[in-house]
């Protein structure tokens, strides 16, 4: 019989046929853990807190784009009854006032959002209504970027003329606290 | 000569598996790098309304997250199915948001804690009273930048 020395180098490889397995061990215990997550959101900044509501009556009706969205989600603008699909297109001519209209703002600049809702709203409708000025806004700039600096859009532009286009069209919403109306869930 | 010899008699050769392990050891680096471990398990069941004015959060280390939603089943029993809040791993209320945020504040440099955003995880059907008693702590305690998380619209 010949003996095989142990330190015949020819046959001392280790067998890396199994790497493979293991490895496809590891990756499917990451690709069941795996959980890509959607991080994307509405942005807003807060105002910061003081213990007296800031008062708007002050300000001229004619300035003020209110939105009321009770606990049933309906919405009433301006006093009237509205559907969301149409706030979009009511917001946008409110701040630009094409038509110099004395009931609409005077400029784009004195322009107010006054949003208040109940208690009992639902965050989606809140949501909705708060996605549907943002949207506003960005379609507005995004004109004013076409117009003025011939840009496709408003995120296109550089950093100074963004700023241009923000004093020009800057977003104010105002939010009231809520109303104790409504059934909580 | 031999060197035309032909190789009649062999059966087809095997295709190499030796580069194998390493394709595959690519996609493991891959989904390795893109797995985030969620360091809490949701209590809460948050399904996020659709929005189409979304912008994304960048930086996780600087992005703290508050759920809001109805308990999940397992914890039905013992918490109701009221909406609750859910501060890291454990329920809360909202007198918790300002101990919360500063425990999130104080582990992020000082220079960027100007940026630091939290993210607002709520139920699309959960009611407006208990998100303004969110939204009024935040206020307190001077956490103005918030993003309400949402999914991109169908479509």
């Amino acid at each position: 019989m010949a003996r095989k020395s142990s330190r015949d180098r020819l046959n001392n490889e280790v067998n890396a046929g199994s790497m493979a397995d293991i490895a496809f061990l590891l990756l499917i215990f990451f690709l069941v853990t795996t959980t890509i997550v959607e991080d994307k959101g509405v942005l807003v900044q807060l105002p910061p807190w003081s213990d007296e509501e800031p008062d708007i009556t002050k300000l001229n009706t004619r300035n003020v784009f209110s939105v009321l969205v009770n606990a049933n989600n309906e919405l009433l603008v301006r006093g009237e009854p509205k559907k969301i699909d149409d706030l979009r297109a009511d917001c946008k001519e409110f701040i630009m006032n094409p038509n110099k209209l004395e009931n609409l703002a005077e400029k784009p600049t004195k322009a107010i959002i006054s949003m208040k809702n109940d208690r009992g709203t639902k965050y989606k409708a809140y949501l909705e209504v708060y996605n549907e000025v943002k949207a506003a806004y960005r379609e507005l700039r995004d004109e004013e970027a076409q117009l003025k600096y011939g840009k496709e859009k408003y995120e296109y532009c550089t950093k100074t003329e963004k700023r241009e286009i923000r004093s020009k069209i800057p977003l104010v919403i105002s939010e009231a606290e809520p109303s104790n109306f409504g059934e909580e869930n | 000569m031999s060197k035309f010899q032909k190789k009649r008699g062999k059966s087809s050769p095997a295709i190499s598996t030796a580069s194998l392990p390493d394709i595959i050891f690519m996609l493991l680096f891959f989904f390795m790098v893109v797995t985030v471990m969620r360091d809490s398990e949701l209590k809460v069941k948050v399904s996020t309304p659709n929005a189409t004015e979304l912008s994304k959060l960048e930086k996780k280390s600087l992005v703290n997250y508050i759920y809001i939603g109805k308990p999940v089943e397992k914890f039905q029993a013992t918490y109701g199915t009221k909406p609750r809040i859910q501060l890291g791993d454990k329920f809360s209320n909202e007198r918790d948001i300002a101990l919360f945020l500063e425990k999130h504040r104080s582990s992020v440099p000082e220079n960027q804690r100007g940026a630091i955003k939290t993210s607002l995880r709520v139920d699309q059907d959960v009611t407006m009273g208990i998100v303004a008693d969110v939204k009024t702590s935040l206020r307190k305690a001077g956490q103005l930048l918030v993003n309400y998380s949402a999914k991109p619209k169908p479509k």
